[in-house]
Parts: C-alpha cells; sequence; structure tokens
C-alpha cells in the first residue's frame, strides 16, 4: 500500500489587522520625513522665485541682480568654513587619537564625555563667548601678526582694533564643529583592526609607527567623512557668525581686517528683521543656497561614511 | 645616559631610554622657564597683568620641542617621534579643553548674580528699561514650543525608527536611512526658514509669526536625531527574544509594542532626552519664524513668542542706553540655557544608567 503524499490543509494566510495597521503607520511615519526634505525643498524654491526672477534694481537694498548678491556671501561662508576646518582638523585627530590610542583605557571614556560636552554648549552661548570674552582677548595678538606676520598675504591690511574677524569666527567655529569630528574620528579609529596594530607593535614599531602603519591608512575615509561633516556644520552655523563678526560686503581673503565677508546664515539673522517683501524672499533664495551646498556636502560625507561602516554623530 | 655612553652599538634596541621622571621635569622646567620670562616682561612693563595662558601655551610648545631634541639625543630618532606626536596629541587635548574651561568660567562669573536676583523666574521684560526684569516670558515660550516639538517628533521618529529596524528592507529604507542622515546636517536657519515659508503660504500673511511655526522648525531638527537614536537602541534588542515570543504565537505589532520596545525604553527615553537638549538650545530658527516679544504669550498658535536662546541673543544684539543691564541678562539667559542643558544630559545619562535592562548572562 502506497502512501498517499502529505499535503498541508490549504490554509489562507492571513495578515492580523493589527499587524497591517502597525506596518502602514511605520511605513507612513517614514515616508513622513521623504515628505518634509521635499517639502523643505518645493517651499524655499516656490519663496526665492520671486527674488530670482526680479528684474535689475528692484530687490530693496541691492543695486544689481540677485546673483551678484549673494556671491560675496557665498565666498564669506566656504571662506569662514575653511578657516574653521584648518584650525580643527588638526585637533580633532589629536583629540581622538589620544581618546583611543593615547589616554589610560579607564579614563578614555570620560574624557570622550568632556569633549561631548563641547557639543551641549547652545550657540547663542559661544556666540557671546566669542564676541565678548575671544575677540577682545586675541586681538593684541592680532595687531602681533600683523606687524610681525605682515608679510604673510593673509594677516596683511589695516589691523582690526576690535578682534572680530573672520579668522575670531572661525576659531570659534573650529570649537563649535569639534565634538562631532572627534567622535566620527575617534569611532574609526576604534575599528582599526586590531590584530594589525598588535602586529606592528610585537615587529618592534613605536607606537607611533603602529598609528602611521596601522591606524591611519585604515582611517582616512573616515576621516575625510569627518572633515565633511564638520564643514556641514561649519557652513550653516549662524549665532556665532551674526554676534561675532563685523561684516561688509567684499570679497576679501585677508583675516586680520574690519572688513569681512559675511556668511549667507549670518546675513539671513542679521539683515531679518527688518526684511520685508521681497526683501525676504531673497533672504529665503540665499537660504535656499546654503540649504543646497550643505546638502552636497553631507551627502557625499555619508556616502562615504556608509560605504565604510554605519554610524553617524547623530547618536 | 650613561647607557648611551657605554654600549658601542647604535641600534635603537641598545641605544639608551630617558629616566622615567625626565618627560613631566621637562614639562614643568619648560612652563617655569615661559612663567619667568613672562613675569620679567611684566616687571619690565611690557604688559599690565601676568599672562598665564601665554606662558602655558609657549611653554607647551617649547615642551614639545625639547622633548624631541632630548629625546633625539638619547634614544635615536624613532622614539623622539613617538615621543613629539604623544607630547603634541596630548597638547591637542589639551587645547581642546581651553575653550570649554574659558567658557564655562565666563558664564557663571557674569551670570550667576544676575540669575539668583529676585523676579529673574517670574516677571517678563514688558516696560522694563532698567537692569530689572526676567525670564519668564522666555521660559515659558522655550517649555511650549520645545514640548510641542518634542510632540511632533517623537512618534514619527520612533515609528520610523521601528520600520528601518522591523520591517524596512530594500529601496525605502536604504533612501530613508540615507536622508536621515543627510537631515542631521541640515542648517538651522534653513529650517526656520522653511517653516516661514510653509505658513506664510498657508496662512497668506508675510508677517507671520508664531511659536507653533517654531515648533515644526525644531521638529524637522528633532525628527533624524530621534530616529537615529532609537535605531540605534533597537537594533540592539536580541533576536532570541523576538523568536522567543514569536515562537508563542504573538503577532509581530504586539511583538514589537509588547517585547522590542518595552525592553529598550530606557536607551529610547535616553535618546528623545538627548535630542530635546539639542533644540532647547536653538536660536537661528526661532529667532525667524518665532520672533521676539517682551511680554508674555501663553499661546503658542498666536504672535510672537519668546524663548530663552532669542532672549539671550535679542538681548546682546538690542542693547539698550545702559549696555551692561542688557548684557548681564543676556549672560544670565545663557547660564540658565547651560544648566538646562547639563540637566538634560545629566538625566538622560542616569536613565541610561538605572533604567536599562541587564542583558549581559
Amino acid at each position: 500500500m502506497t502512501t498517499p503524499p502529505f499535503t498541508l490543509p490549504k490554509r489562507k494566510t492571513t495578515v492580523r489587522l493589527g499587524d497591517r495597521i502597525f506596518s502602514s503607520s511605520t511605513i507612513v511615519a517614514g515616508s513622513i520625513i521623504l515628505a518634509v526634505l521635499a517639502a523643505v525643498t518645493l517651499f524655499l524654491i516656490a519663496q526665492s522665485i520671486p527674488a530670482l526672477v526680479a528684474k535689475q534694481g528692484t530687490l530693496p537694498g541691492i543695486t544689481t541682480n540677485f546673483w551678484d548678491y549673494v556671491g560675496p556671501l557665498v565666498f564669506g561662508t566656504l571662506w569662514a568654513a575653511l578657516l574653521a576646518l584648518l584650525i580643527s582638523t588638526p585637533i580633532a585627530i589629536g583629540v581622538a587619537l589620544f581618546i583611543s590610542h593615547y589616554a589610560p583605557r579607564r579614563v578614555a571614556q570620560v574624557l570622550g564625555y568632556i569633549v561631548d560636552l563641547l557639543a551641549a554648549v547652545p550657540s547663542v552661548v559661544f556666540g557671546l563667548w566669542g564676541a565678548k570674552v575671544l575677540a577682545p582677548t586675541i586681538q593684541p595678538f592680532y595687531e602681533w601678526l600683523n606687524t610681525n606676520v605682515g608679510w604673510f598675504p593673509l594677516f596683511s591690511g589695516d589691523v582690526t582694533g576690535t578682534g572680530r574677524t573672520i579668522l575670531t569666527v572661525a576659531i570659534v567655529l573650529g570649537v563649535m564643529v569639534l565634538p562631532i569630528m572627534t567622535a566620527v574620528c575617534r569611532e574609526i579609529f576604534l575599528q582599526a583592526p586590531r590584530l594589525h596594530e598588535e602586529a606592528a607593535l610585537a615587529l618592534g614599531a613605536t607606537r607611533w609607527e603602529m598609528i602611521q602603519m596601522a591606524v591611519l591608512p585604515f582611517a582616512r575615509p573616515g576621516i575625510i567623512s569627518a572633515v565633511m561633516l564638520g564643514l556641514g556644520r561649519a557652513l550653516g552655523e549662524t549665532l556665532v557668525v551674526a554676534m561675532v563678526l563685523s561684516p561688509a560686503a567684499v570679497v576679501s581673503f585677508l583675516v586680520l581686517t574690519s572688513q569681512n565677508p559675511n556668511t549667507i546664515a549670518g546675513n539671513i539673522a542679521l539683515q531679518y528683521p527688518e526684511a520685508f517683501g521681497l526683501g525676504v524672499n531673497t533672504l529665503i533664495a540665499t537660504g535656499l543656497i546654503l540649504f543646497v551646498i550643505t546638502f552636497i556636502v553631507n551627502a557625499i560625507a555619508r556616502y562615504v561614511v556608509n560605504r565604510r561602516k554605519a554610524f553617524s554623530g547623530a547618536n | 645616559m650613561t647607557a648611551a655612553s657605554a654600549g658601542t652599538m647604535t641600534n635603537s634596541l641598545t641605544t639608551g631610554r630617558l629616566p622615567k621622571g625626565t618627560i613631566w621635569m621637562l614639562l614643568l622646567g619648560s612652563w617655569a622657564l615661559l612663567a619667568l620670562v613672562f613675569l620679567f616682561v611684566q616687571l619690565a612693563g611690557g604688559t599690565t597683568t601676568f599672562n598665564l595662558v601665554g606662558a602655558i601655551f609657549l611653554g607647551t610648545i617649547l615642551f614639545d620641542i625639547l622633548v624631541f631634541v632630548i629625546s633625539y639625543l638619547v634614544e635615536g630618532v624613532r622614539r623622539a617621534k613617538d615621543r613629539l606626536v604623544t607630547s603634541l596629541v596630548t597638547t591637542a587635548f589639551i587645547v581642546a579643553l581651553l575653550p570649554l574651561i574659558s567658557l564655562l568660567y565666563t558664564v557663571v562669573l557674569n551670570g550667576f548674580a544676575r540669575m539668583i536676583e529676585p523676579g529673574f523666574f517670574s516677571s517678563s521684560m514688558r516696560n522694563v528699561t532698567d537692569s530689572g526684569g526676567g525670564v519668564l516670558h522666555a521660559i515659558v515660550g522655550t517649555v511650549e514650543i520645545t514640548a510641542f516639538a518634542t510632540l511632533i517628533s517623537v512618534p514619527i521618529g520612533l515609528l520610523t525608527s521601528v520600520y528601518l529596524v522591523e520591517y524596512g528592507r530594500g529601496v525605502l529604507a536604504r533612501t530613508i536611512t540615507f536622508l536621515v542622515d543627510v537631515m542631521t546636517g541640515i542648517p538651522s536657519i534653513v529650517a526656520g526658514l522653511f517653516a516661514l515659508a510653509l505658513f506664510v503660504l498657508l496662512t497668506g500673511q508675510a508677517g507671520y509669526r508664531s511659536g507653533f511655526g517654531g515648533s515644526i522648525a525644531l521638529a524637522v531638527l528633532m525628527i533624524p536625531v530621534v530616529v537615529r537614536s532609537s535605531e540605534e537602541i533597537l537594533k540592539l534588542v536580541p533576536n532570541e527574544l523576538r523568536e522567543a515570543s514569536y515562537a508563542l504565537g504573538v503577532p509581530k505589532w504586539l511583538t514589537i509594542l509588547k517585547i522590542v520596545v518595552p525592553t529598550s525604553i530606557a536607551g529610547i527615553t535616553t535618546g528623545i532626552t538627548l535630542a530635546i537638549a539639542r533644540v532647547i538650545g536653538e536660536t537661528a530658527p526661532l529667532l525667524i519664524v518665532a520672533g521676539f516679544t517682551s511680554s508674555m504669550n501663553y499661546d503658542l498658535f498666536k504672535d510672537r513668542m519668546m524663548t530663552l536662546s532669542v532672549f539671550a541673543y535679542d538681548q546682546y544684539a538690542n542693547q539698550g542706553p545702559n549696555s551692561a543691564d542688557y548684557l548681564n541678562r543676556a549672560w544670565a539667559a545663557a547660564l540658565t540655557l547651560i544648566l538646562i542643558v547639563m540637566a538634560l544630559n545629566l538625566i538622560a545619562r542616569l536613565i541610561a544608567r538605572f533604567f536599562s535592562p541587564k542583558l549581559g548572562r
């Protein structure tokens, strides 16, 4: 006798109502995020169009067209962020190395918390500190630089009397982007393969040679993306620029004078309270340009990070 | 020193090493030397006060150079480089701490006296032109705007992270993850401009201002932070718990609600608290869409609303005839803000420490 082949009883797989509601609500929530990003872009574009298409001379306070107005601002934004990164990148790498490879294991985590404390200070407090403490303190140093190292092109020109130059802004910005850059660098330094490090040490390398051979080559993409993330933060920082800088509508590489290029964000904060009509549209249009710049910078940074390993600066 | 002169072989393994205390003595010595130099400069009338920061900074640089030279002479170039990098890395850490210390010191020094004056937390700035007034209106605004932003962003952020961890596969999940990461980098002022553009188009008033707009702007900044932190926490829940639940016939949504989320609730709360701490100090978006006022306003949906951070900025930027009064209020508001943020951070760490389930066996 042959046994009939065993078949499962035909039953429709039922999807529970609760499951369906719950899973679709999570999808809706996820899609809201996409919708918000799309909305940010659309609403900014919609409000910018009047300024972008305005005829020459119709924009309040601007003699030529919009692009001539925004040009120096874009330059100032990039220049301030670049200076900030020049200051903070070596320090961030040093601090990250100190926490990951030099400090005693037991205190390393506490030191990490202390650096994270910098991220907890609100930007308006950094602005107050920069304007009232750093600028007056550093002004004599600027005078010294100007007289003694004035042959260096960046330090030439008429030295400021208040210390409110783009270099001061860059220092404060550098301090502000330090926590996120340190966090990313630290994370990637800790991921360097332990066996490589131990092999290097076993071959008689000093600690620095070990870091040079095993850690830094591994961490290079991570360092690059940390720099990009710091750049993203520095580009969009508003209050520090608005409170510390003494701005002018110029394109100038000099870092010690009182004629400093303003940044997009700082300009919006300063002009906004008095703006009306087309002026508001103009400011929103500059904001749109800032959004596009930071979006591109962040997207590249995230692309590089994600290729390596899943982590972000948000946590 | 003796080992170097005694040995005839000169390879790096047998050359001498510096005695143990040398490094510390070098550091103290170079600090003392520079302190002496600055003292002479002061006595000669070059500076009016003793330049401590300069002495420590230049002393550290002198130390970095000395370490390299001495170690090079005694221990050879490889160890010299190692010592140089060690001292440079430590210098970087100290340099990073200096602004933090200076900032906290100044804020406490300038803000504390004004903060504990009676009336600072119980009055607004309405009709105040002298040194009086307080931040009650700003605190009310801060609490209302931040609370509403939290109310918007927590459900969206939490559900999204559940989607990413429990359901999300394929293109949509990858896109959301990527865009959430990118969203963490949106400049805060752009979020403010977005909220403004949104409400101007919706209401048709060109000069629209309200606390609610501020909440929307803050929510845009807060959602990605909530998503990322809860996602990390949900990923930590061991799969065995989910499988055990499925094996007992519990549907997926109940598994998530009754097993996964309760297991990670401490971490999620920590993440949300940190997100609140991050947006509560935001100034730029509120400056734009919530505006400033010196009167009380309890209505989130109507009229301008003050917040603590905008208050500090306003007192600094629009100083009246007696600027010291305004600056004192700005420092006091800054100190209040820092205290709030620190307290939130502390609460978050305490929640994480005491309420997280013990996963280790």
